[in-house]
């Protein structure tokens, strides 16, 4: 198996002598990691060679903030969820609303299922788009693989959507090699993603050799995205204007099981198992990796005293329309689920479909001043 | 907690061994006069060389004009002793495409045998950086020696400050790009330890920048000696802001005349410094407080890296050498707008930066000019072109001045 030499040479320094600095830190590894877990991890890799100063790297590198909990931890393989269980089982249930070593992840993503979705008002709701992240089995994840490795997803990721037809008929963008024009057309469309800039990202590793084996590749309608090489192996993305979920789901849905049988056929499954779901990089998107969510006009709600309430109850969380760590603009917020594992993905797109509208009926009720008081829901 | 350190160190003094027991797997007898380094075991591989090649395509940096897959395939399998590989050792250059003025060097050291562990990629990058020189054949000379220099003394009217810079780095522990958290700490240890040892007027005082209060913090940002948390991705891709603040801090003496920085990119830099031209008082004071520091390591059973093909051994392969750069803030207000004046510091062997160090621009007429090179010559050699260079700008302002014509040196001997 593969051989980390400098974690050989590391083992030779004490454990109380290697063992970071937190004492200003606030993300969840800080909060789980003890010296007695440490001592007991440090010895250890997974057989690509990793370890457990490479898993927390990212997160004693970034403090955190005050108000935003990051995980402050990466996989960077799929063993690391097992070699590395006595960190990451109790960063996991932290995050992941007290998910337990135990327990069961269910996977749905039969479409049908979903009730509802293809109602959505879009005088509200502006855009719909679902998206979730896949990795292939028996490679090791960006931050910690190879350029030979992040070269082969890519090849095998191209071939797989190459043999996709009709609706999911389209064309792949390789970071560079695409000419000015395409550059131009996928940055106005929204579809280009830039080298990660995030300290979490790049601490982690995973802007390493950009942009080397990085690419995007669309449907020729545009409604279905495909981000090879970011963060994840494969994130996948279904997308449209207006407010029909339901549309969006099914061809997420369909789309993503056409891709798997394609990487199937090539002896290269997704990676997942019955405990964690889909294993991504990241283990806040464990389980369905799945966000799905809505650009939606909330003005008069958002600034409502209870919005934050409203949308803990719902299973929901704010982000600005930019995506993550942004503001809102005008009163439009992106809104989308706040668990990803635990609960199926029809479970949680039903929690996005059910709880916006419900916002946007108490949106209608606040612009006629009327009480919303009779509408706050249940905790969920 | 010095207990695994001096395991490893027993047996340093004065001979340079370096013997290191791994865990099981790889045991080298390391002899640093440079005849070999074992390198250790085999590294994580399931692709061919050829799928993991770099794409360098679009690069303009030292590594990637001297990297060719026949080198990548050939060392792309080794180890240092430590476990640093060529990957690692590459990763900045590839990271960091480079621009097509300015040529960075794209490859760091993350130990002291990553120069002959790599040697068959290094020794190019090096002659290329350096002016041609080969390690296999030259001897560097070091020499700290500063009552040697002569006509250190220069007219205030144009020469606003002097500084002396190098770096060190202390034998048997990994440098920044790869160093463990235990063996950054143990840099600052053994490094505060020895400064504290300082007296006269090096005595003075360790700023560490996990404990600085806001009052200190707030006092060094105004004597312009903070540093900052790595942001050039030159660096940062290259694991030298791995975690920081963790280990790292400044120390100055109470006059503010001699400064050290400790982790941030080296071990250690070394700075003298102070406003006025008495550049022959700032090198005294640059080579005083260096052999005393050296001296207090050694007490302890430490020492410097250095080894006579390459001198002070250093994470950049530009700073090997003296890693010196002794320079001027000067007022050259006609001079710097006389179309010769690039020519006449080329052949000067100096380079002009802005006041706010390299990759800056300069204020009004007020340059940073110093020494172009850094391996083959010596500290009082290097200073003393400096010295000589800079009289030369002066005299050559005070010509134009005066309406006279001025000359462009002849370069030196052998350029």
């Amino acid at each position: 198996m593969a051989k980390n030499c400098h974690n050989d040479y590391k083992m030779k320094f004490s454990g109380d002598e290697e063992f970071p600095d937190l004492s200003l830190h606030n993300n969840h590894m800080a909060k789980v990691l003890t010296k007695d877990i440490y001592n007991k991890l440090r010895g250890k890799s997974t057989p690509s060679g990793f370890t457990v100063d490479d898993i927390i790297q990212t997160g004693v590198d970034n403090p955190g903030h005050p108000f935003i909990m990051t995980v402050g931890c990466v996989a960077g393989d799929e063993e690391s969820y097992e070699v590395f269980k006595d960190l990451l089982d109790p960063i996991i249930s932290d995050r992941h609303s007290g998910y337990k070593p135990t327990d069961k992840h269910r996977t749905d993503l039969n479409f049908e299922n979903l009730k509802g979705g293809d109602d959505l008002d879009p005088a509200y709701v502006l855009s719909s788009r679902v998206r979730t992240g896949r990795s292939i089995k028996g490679f090791t994840l960006p931050p910690h693989n190879s350029r030979g490795e992040r070269r082969t997803i890519e090849k095998l990721s191209i071939e797989a959507l190459a043999t996709l037809s009709g609706e999911f008929k389209g064309k792949y963008f390789p970071l560079n090699g695409m000419t000015d024009q395409e550059q131009d057309q996928l940055i106005n469309d929204h579809f280009l993603f830039d080298k990660p800039v995030s300290t979490l990202l790049t601490c982690a590793g995973m802007a390493r050799d950009w942009p080397d084996a990085r690419g995007i590749w669309h449907n020729d309608a545009k409604t279905f995205l495909v981000w090879v090489n970011e963060e994840d192996h494969l994130r996948v993305i279904s997308m449209q204007q207006g407010g029909n979920m339901k549309e969006v789901f099914r061809r997420f849905c369909t789309g993503l099981l056409k891709i798997e049988e394609t990487f199937k056929k090539h002896n290269h499954g997704f990676m997942w198992n019955e405990h964690l779901g889909y294993v991504l990089t990241c283990p806040s998107n464990l389980g369905t990796g799945l966000r799905g969510g809505v650009h939606v006009k909330l003005p008069k709600l958002s600034t409502h005293a209870k919005f934050g309430e409203i949308l803990g109850r719902l299973r929901l969380q704010k982000r600005g329309t930019g995506g993550v760590d942004t503001a809102s603009v005008g009163g439009v917020f992106d809104i989308s689920n706040a668990d990803r594992l635990g609960s199926s993905e029809v479970d949680q797109v039903q929690m996005v479909v059910d709880g916006v509208k419900l916002m946007v009926a108490m949106e209608k009720k606040l612009e006629k001043s009327e009480s919303i008081d009779d509408m706050i829901p249940a905790q969920k | 907690m010095a207990s695994n350190f001096y395991r490893i160190l027993s047996s340093k003094r004065n001979v340079g061994i370096l013997s290191l027991v791994g865990a099981g797997s790889i045991t080298g007898a390391v002899l640093l006069r440079r005849e070999h380094v074992t390198a250790s075991a085999h590294v994580r591989r399931t692709y061919p060389a050829s799928a993991e090649y770099p794409d360098l395509r679009q690069h303009n940096n030292c590594m990637a004009s001297h990297l060719t897959p026949a080198i990548y395939a050939k060392l792309c399998d080794k180890s240092t002793p430590n476990g640093y590989t060529l990957d690692q050792a590459i990763q900045t250059g590839v990271d960091n495409p480079g621009h097509p003025f300015i040529k960075t060097v794209g490859m760091v050291a993350g130990d002291e045998e990553t120069y002959e562990v790599f040697a068959d990629l290094l020794d190019p990058i090096i002659r290329e950086r350096h002016n041609g020189y080969d390690s296999r054949t030259m001897t560097h000379p070091t020499d700290l020696d500063s009552s040697k220099l002569h006509s250190g003394l220069f007219d205030e009217r144009y020469v606003l400050s002097s500084r002396v810079r190098t770096g060190r780095s202390i034998r048997g522990l990994s440098l920044p790009p790869a160093c463990t958290r235990a063996e950054r700490r143990e840099v600052e240890r053994v490094t505060v330890d020895a400064l504290a040892g300082l007296s006269g007027d090096l005595a003075g005082k360790y700023y560490s920048l996990t404990q600085m209060t806001d009052a200190e913090q707030q006092q060094l940002i105004d004597d312009h000696f903070l540093f900052d948390k790595p942001v050039s991705p030159l660096l940062t891709c290259a694991g030298m802001a791995r975690d920081w603040p963790d280990a790292r801090g400044i120390w100055h003496n109470n006059e503010k005349t001699f400064l050290v920085w400790i982790n941030e990119e080296d071990h250690t830099r070394v700075i003298s410094m102070e406003k006025g031209g008495n550049m022959k008082r700032v090198f005294d004071r640059f080579c005083r407080g260096l052999k005393e520091v050296e001296r207090m390591i050694q007490e302890k059973g430490w020492e410097f890296m250095w080894n006579e093909k390459l001198g002070y051994i250093l994470s950049c392969p530009s700073n090997l050498g003296t890693g010196l750069r002794a320079g001027v803030h000067v007022n050259l207000p006609r001079l710097s707008k006389d179309p010769r004046f690039s020519k006449i510091l080329d052949n000067l062997r100096l380079q002009k930066r802005g006041t706010g160090g390299v990759d800056t621009a300069a204020v009004g007429s007020t340059f940073d000019i110093s020494n172009l090179d850094r391996l083959g010559q010596s500290e009082v050699q290097l200073v003393q072109t400096v010295v000589d260079g800079v009289n030369y700008l002066i005299e050559c302002e005070k010509k134009l001045e005066k309406g006279q014509d001025i000359k462009v040196p002849a370069p030196p001997k052998g350029n």
